[in-house]
């Protein structure tokens, strides 16, 4: 049986909202969201979806990923340096037995790393709640392993999920998820257990949605992004906002976009009296800490609650 | 095997239109319309307020905007409620900076779950049209008489006062009109033949068709055609100030446009959205009013 509406989350008018103010009386949290991932050459089939549209091997998409790893991603970071920023890795696990040295680099950065899956050709669809616990296992293992850290947040891998997903994130202690879009703020998630929290992520303003899909020019992008940036900032004055640059470096590192890409970060960091530059997992812990009860409270007087847990309806 | 030889025969084939809702009336062949404000254009808004379940049905087919990849498709089930949640009140508040009223129409399904934004809009004095019962709901040849009648009906009971009508992606069996007709609604938004409105027959009463542009869809244009918001907006009051000095030639006439909150009541088209309405409700000789509004603002 399927369900009409996730019951993830309930309504809440984005009108008259109560105040969140960041740490530093900041208006806009901003975090930026590498995508370092790992397509396999040889992957399985899922029942769902073909890993590789064209089948296996497909040759372009292989390589025009393996020449972010190799190229994209130092440039990338490099670039972040240069403006202060750090990265909040969404994170192929299986990337850190590929390229440890991507993880190394990250690591030293003090850049925070979630988990994207294993890799972004092992879709949900189809698996059973053990073996989602066992990719969500092994991200935790493996990156604790790699650099010491506890992953806190999730993105399902390309975006593919089961009804179980964000109650089994929940229940690993995650605080947050990046795979809702419905909102511009962070907010409390129905999961059975823990205190999940849904993290504006974007994939308006995705690199994957804008240059792949839409075709922008890196000239759009910019502007985009930077319009995007500026209706948050002003929203943000009267309760915080959260904007997410996801992005990925087989794309927005390519010679012809990343001189122009980085307009968006010299505008976004002229403003950083008023933006919080910070990782999912900070802004995370500071609205859970700060904002839950607030948020839910707000939701019951203002908004829609249904009761019940996702995918579990109270009716 | 081969076609039947009444393939060849055409029995509309005739003078007019194949059908009898509205007559063959060419524009240089009509005397001009006027507006009784003086004004030499109108436009109307409309903004869908739409319902898309994570199980959509395929038939007859699926909804433009409905769920992409496999079940649970959060990622278009919460994109699209973006709109609902966020994007609409960004909308709102533009067209309240400007003191312009549109016309939501919303699907019975939002007001059933949403029940503050549907308040929100009313009291901000807005126009409530019925736009079906959600977009899992598409108008059909394929559904009953009885079936049919049972989603307006539905649609009846939630919206009593509504008087306009658009169909779920604007699409209808034979019989919708005559039984949105039946069912008291005035104004239809599904049907774009004219550019004035257009007095429709049904066999259950008349009603006023008003054209609302696909060609100036939010969704067509920066969804499907991939266009920047600054285009789109150029094209919205291109054809405002186009209607202004085609007067002179045709006289009053109307166009309506979308608004989709999750199109463009993102971040970063709210510049462009901006731009448009202060645009249209600034512009000399262009009146703005709702769909309910405009049939009645033409001289007789």
């Amino acid at each position: 049986m399927t369900h009409a509406d996730p019951n993830l989350y309930d309504y809440w008018p984005y009108a008259g909202r109560p105040k969140i103010r960041w740490p530093g009386d900041k208006k806009l949290a901003f975090w930026i969201a590498p995508n370092i991932e790992y397509y396999e050459f040889q992957p399985p089939p899922n029942p769902k979806r073909q890993p590789w549209p064209r089948g296996n091997p497909d040759i372009q998409g292989y390589t025009q990923r393996a020449w972010g790893n190799t190229v994209g991603h130092w440039r990338l970071m490099e670039l972040l340096d240069k403006y202060d920023m750090r990265g909040s890795i969404s994170l192929s696990i299986g990337l850190v037995d590929h390229h440890p040295e991507i993880i190394e680099a990250c690591a030293a950065r003090k850049w925070e790393f979630f988990s994207h899956g294993i890799y972004n050709t092992r879709f949900s669809y189809g698996m059973t709640p053990e073996q989602e616990r066992a990719v969500l296992e092994d991200s935790i293992r493996t990156v604790e392993r790699a650099t010491g850290e506890r992953i806190r947040g999730y993105l399902a891998p390309a975006l593919t999920h089961t009804e179980s997903t964000l109650d089994l994130i929940a229940e690993h202690d995650f605080w947050y998820t990046c795979d809702l879009f419905q909102d511009d703020q962070p907010q409390p998630i129905k999961t059975k257990t823990g205190q999940l929290v849904s993290m504006p992520y974007s994939l308006e303003v995705n690199d994957v949605i804008t240059y792949s899909v839409m075709g922008y020019t890196p000239e759009q992008y910019t502007d985009i992004l930077k319009r995007h940036f500026d209706q948050l900032l002003e929203e943000g004055e009267e309760s915080g906002t959260v904007m997410c640059i996801p992005l990925h470096a087989y794309l927005v590192s390519q010679p012809h976009r990343l001189r122009i890409f980085e307009e968006a970060l010299k505008h976004i960091s002229e403003h950083a009296d008023d933006v919080w530059i910070t990782t999912g997992q900070e802004i995370a812990k500071y609205f859970r800490e700060n904002y839950w009860e607030q948020s839910i409270a707000d939701i019951q007087t203002r908004g829609v609650t249904t009761g019940g847990t996702g995918f579990a309806p109270s009716r | 095997m081969p076609l039947p030889d009444n393939y060849l025969k055409y029995s509309h084939r005739k003078y007019g239109f194949d059908h009898d809702h509205f007559a063959w009336t060419p524009d240089t062949k009509r005397a001009p319309l006027q507006l009784k404000s003086g004004a030499k254009a109108a436009a109307f808004i409309v903004v869908p307020l739409e319902f898309f379940p994570l199980n959509p049905p395929a038939e007859p087919f699926k909804h433009p905007g409905a769920m992409k990849t496999p079940y649970p498709d959060l990622r278009h089930y919460t994109t699209r409620d973006y709109g609902n949640r966020i994007g609409v009140y960004r909308i709102l508040k533009v067209l309240n900076e400007f003191g312009i009223k549109a016309t939501f129409a919303v699907n019975a399904e939002i007001a059933k779950r949403y029940p503050p934004l549907v308040d929100a809009i009313s009291n901000a004095g807005h126009e409530i049209a019925a736009h079906g019962v959600s977009t899992a709901h598409i108008h059909h040849e394929a559904l009953s008489e009885q079936q049919e009648t049972a989603l307006i009906s539905e649609c009846r009971s939630i919206f009593p006062d509504a008087t306009t009508w658009m169909s779920p992606a604007r699409n209808e069996s034979y019989r919708t009109p005559r039984i949105i007709a039946e069912l008291g609604f005035k104004t239809l938004l599904d049907w774009e033949a004219d550019q004035r409105p257009l007095p429709f027959k049904t066999e259950s009463g008349n009603l006023t068709c008003l054209p609302l542009m696909h060609e100036l869809s939010d969704f067509k244009l920066m969804v499907d055609n991939r266009q920047q918001a600054d285009d789109w907006a150029d094209q919205i009051l291109e054809a405002a100030e186009f209607h202004i000095a085609d007067h002179e030639r045709s006289g009053a006439q109307c166009f309506g446009f979308t608004l989709t909150p999750y199109v463009v009541g993102q971040p970063f088209r709210i510049r462009a959205l901006r731009r448009v309405i202060e645009g249209i409700a600034r512009l000399d000789g262009l009146e703005v009013a709702t769909a309910q509004q405009i049939p009645t603002m033409f001289k007789e």
